[in-house]
């Protein structure tokens, strides 16, 4: 029963998903807007039908309704309430719905925004976006189904997979989706452009803000998925440059490089080419992530089953890189740059510069993906190149990067004088020698902690000379303090949100440069009672107890940590889940500023007398969280309509 | 010639794709049993109607040694019905399936046995000792076993149509004595 409504209804959001794109494309060749409305209406159902989808499926999942397969699959009875909604989008069918759901949102927005605003364009990014819709309803009615019929009826289900019961798990995907899926918007209307031929500005200026909200979801997803690694996995990082990870970074990487070239196009008339290239690029890579993580082509430790859906996003992909480039090349004429580069030192070629190490930076995390793969198919050998390749290459690119985002927003456009550079740069670069000079003095005897020390000082300085001699020129026109910043936040917005963006990532940085540098980690076996040391702290083990939950049984040790005082009773866990081969690590820690401390516990002697235990002292991990919420700030900040008044 | 150029862009998009293409044809999880090639250790055990089950007894016959639980969904759901399957149309020609079920409780098993019909031998693994001698990670693993008795494939999740006809008609051709 519910299995044929959900699948009938899938089925007519596919007939109206093609219908709709056809009816847009055909009314915007033929300029006939009422073919046009009804693809408007036909949109409006499609997401009807797959809101009622999720709703249906979710009702499943609560009502534990185990003739639905997928629900089978992915939940038990022991399941909490809590993650039986959760576990709707815990496995490839569900992700697919949300997906779906998110396009067919984004597409409703998009009706409703740009409708009247972008005559030419807006058909055929509407075609394009229900095309692409289409594509998911396939996907959902073909190759990952998720009302499929479970015959027979079993007893109880299969548990949703007990790494994804954590609260990161609701927010996770449905940020990342919203990125992944944010990025079609502008790929749309870059289609419209190249279809139409009006490849100028006015798909640019339409797509800017999409481009950051999509970019800044993406952003979030990727912070959000570092969180969780971090305290449920149980390894004491956040990112081990895991192709599914990898997926979500490198669009993540084109997508930057795309919000910063899009401001050279705007005020240059330059690389017309490359930012339509660098969009189609972005949205191919979605894609590619989908298929990574999807197909099973290439192993990873949070990957999603395997099917014949790779087939089918590898056919898609192919069809839109290839019908995306084949556009290119027809209207490469019109494409052709109109300005040129006058100089080296420029913010043009900054931005240059910033896309050709975000682009390189894109290409090593591809090549270290697909490494596997091309080793196989080359020499017939599985190799995979680890954590230590992307570090190496990427360390230095990110380096510079973070450099250029000091440079950039201050340099002169077309050619920067003398007087330019000094005016700006003189205070930020002596701050930034003196940041090395202090680290080296406080003991810091890594030279790379201390350079990326220096740098963030550095562009952390830019920003504040430029802040502050722009509150300074309005508080001359009469302003106090505090009205000229909140005055220049408001009609700068655009330019101030990015860099409070820049702030949260010179965050993030630190966080990150702290945590590799200065962490410190031990593995002991403890008897009851005895103590084990680590940078300054004592951990003394008090036993362990088992406890029943509703769908697994656990044991938990108890850890007293203490310096000078008691600090604090620490209970890090093995979980044990019928469904699984080997317990799961439930991850206890103390989150701190300056450090956390993180306990794992592994092996355990069954009367409780004696354990293993991994202690860590991770330094400063809690600012990449932090500089998260930065970002956020700044991205809302740009985001916001800009009120520009007459001066 | 300035025109044709052009649409090699679109084209250097191809070796890339065809690289994820192949991706389809390697499976990335494989990993080798150690045991393929040897001698499968044999086993007595008792069936759920209560006949006792050894290994022994099918010697000279081609065996499929398949380890399930009731519990594991949805592969062994799925490939139930296969062996059931194909276990009826081998059964004259000297192949026999032999279902091990492993860390479940009876009542569970039988009424696994009861929903799919299943009409091979059917035998719990109560000290779990039969499957840690075959090695068996996780359910559902499926062995092939030739007819001296040597384990030639060992297959990890469920076995579908093909797997197991390819297998078991490679086997079947194999001359009876080495």
């Amino acid at each position: 029963m519910t299995t044929d409504l959900g699948y009938g209804m899938t089925l007519v959001a596919l007939a109206l998903a093609v219908y709709g794109g056809a009816a847009a494309a055909v009314g915007a060749r033929t300029g006939r807007p009422a073919l046009v409305e009804s693809a408007q209406h036909a949109a409006l159902g499609v997401f009807v039908l797959i809101t009622a989808c999720f709703a249906l499926l979710t009702y499943a999942f609560l009502a534990f309704d185990f003739s639905v397969r997928y629900v089978a699959t992915n939940t038990n009875l022991g399941t909490p309430f809590y993650y039986r909604i959760t576990g709707v989008w815990g496995a490839l069918e569900g992700s697919i719905i949300l997906w779906s759901w998110m396009l067919g949102l984004y597409t409703l927005i998009v009706i409703l925004r740009h409708r009247d605003s972008a005559r030419e364009l807006y058909p055929w990014a509407l075609a394009t976006m229900l095309g692409i819709l289409a594509f998911f309803l396939l996907v959902m009615t073909v190759a990952a189904p998720p009302f499929q019929r479970q015959e027979p009826v079993p007893a109880d289900g299969r548990g949703l997979n007990p790494l994804l019961e954590d609260t990161g798990m609701i927010t996770h995907p449905v940020a990342l989706y919203l990125g992944f899926t944010g990025f079609t918007v502008p790929f749309a209307f870059a289609l419209a452009a190249l279809i139409t031929g009006r490849v100028g500005d006015t798909w640019l200026v339409l797509t800017r803000r999409w481009a950051i909200v999509a970019w800044y979801f993406l952003s979030l997803g990727l912070l959000i998925g570092g969180w969780w690694s971090y305290h449920v996995l149980g390894w004491g990082g956040y990112w081990a440059w895991d192709p599914v990870e990898n997926a979500a970074f490198m669009p993540w990487l084109t997508g930057t490089a795309f919000l910063h070239s899009v401001m050279i196009q705007e005020r240059r008339r330059m690389l017309k080419l490359w930012n339509i290239s660098l969009v189609i690029l972005t949205f191919s890579l979605t894609l590619f992530g989908t298929f990574l993580t999807r197909s099973g082509v290439i192993a990873s430790v949070h990957a999603f089953t395997q099917g014949s859906i790779g087939v089918f996003f590898l056919s898609f992909l192919a069809l839109v890189v290839l019908t995306a480039l084949g556009l290119v090349a027809w209207r490469w004429e019109a494409l052709r740059s109109q300005g040129e580069l006058d100089s080296v030192v420029s913010r043009e070629s900054a931005f240059l510069l910033n896309n050709v190490l975000l682009i390189a930076a894109a290409f090593t995390v591809f090549f270290g993906t697909v490494f596997p793969l091309l080793s196989e198919a080359v020499r017939g050998v599985k190799v995979s190149v680890g954590a230590p390749f992307f570090n190496q290459v990427n360390v230095p690119l990110f380096l510079s990067l973070v450099f250029l985002m000091g440079v950039g927003p201050l340099i002169a456009w077309r050619r920067a004088s003398w007087e330019n550079l000094k005016r700006n740069f003189v205070w930020p670069v002596a701050l930034g020698i003196a940041a090395a000079a202090a680290a080296f003095t406080l003991g810091v005897r890594s030279v790379l902690a201390a350079v990326t020390f220096a740098t963030t000082v550095f562009v952390g300085a830019t920003i504040a000379v430029d802040f502050v001699r722009a509150t300074r020129a309005r508080m001359r026109t009469g302003e106090t303090l505090l009205p000229a910043m909140g005055g220049l936040l408001r009609r700068h917005n655009r330019r101030y949100g990015g860099f409070v963006v820049h702030l949260g990532i010179l965050i993030i940085v630190l966080g990150v440069t702290g945590s590799h540098a200065w962490s410190v980690q031990t593995e002991t076996t403890l008897k009851r009672g005895e103590t084990a040391q680590l940078a300054g702290y004592r951990f003394r083990f008090d036993g362990l107890t088992a406890v029943e939950e509703s769908n697994h049984f656990k044991v938990v040790g108890a850890f007293t940590v203490s310096n000078s005082r008691v600090l604090d009773v620490l209970r890090p866990a093995k979980k044990f889940y019928p469904q699984e081969q080997s317990p799961i690590a439930y991850v206890d820690y103390r989150l701190g500023l300056k450090e956390d401390i993180y306990l794992v516990l592994g092996d355990f002697a069954r009367d409780g007398t004696q354990a293993t235990v991994k202690l860590q002292v991770n330094r400063l991990v809690s600012w990449i969280w932090i500089g998260g919420v930065v970002l956020t700030l700044g991205a809302v900040l740009a985001i916001l309509p800009e009120r520009r008044r007459p001066a | 010639m300035k025109r044709l150029w052009r649409w090699l862009i679109p084209l250097a998009a191809l070796p890339v794709l065809a690289l994820l293409a192949y991706g389809f044809r390697v499976n990335p999880r494989d990993i080798p049993s150690p045991l393929v090639g040897r001698a499968a250790p044999s086993f007595t055990l008792q069936t759920l109607d209560g006949a006792p089950l050894s290994l022994e007894a099918h010697r000279g016959k081609v065996v499929v040694v398949n380890f399930w639980a009731s519990w594991c969904y949805p592969a062994c759901y799925e490939e139930a019905p296969i062996l059931e399957r194909n276990w009826r149309a081998y059964r004259d020609r000297d192949v026999v399936v032999l279902g091990v079920d492993i860390q479940d409780t009876r009542e569970a098993a039988e009424k696994f046995i009861r929903d799919f019909g299943l009409t091979f031998p059917n035998a719990r693994d109560l000290k779990g000792t039969v499957s840690v001698d075959y090695g068996v990670y996780g359910v559902p693993e499926t062995f092939f076993l030739d007819r001296q008795g040597r384990i030639r494939v060992k297959h990890v999740s469920a076995v579908t149509d093909e797997v197991f006809r390819a297998t078991v008609d490679r086997l079947l051709s194999e001359p009876r004595t080495p």
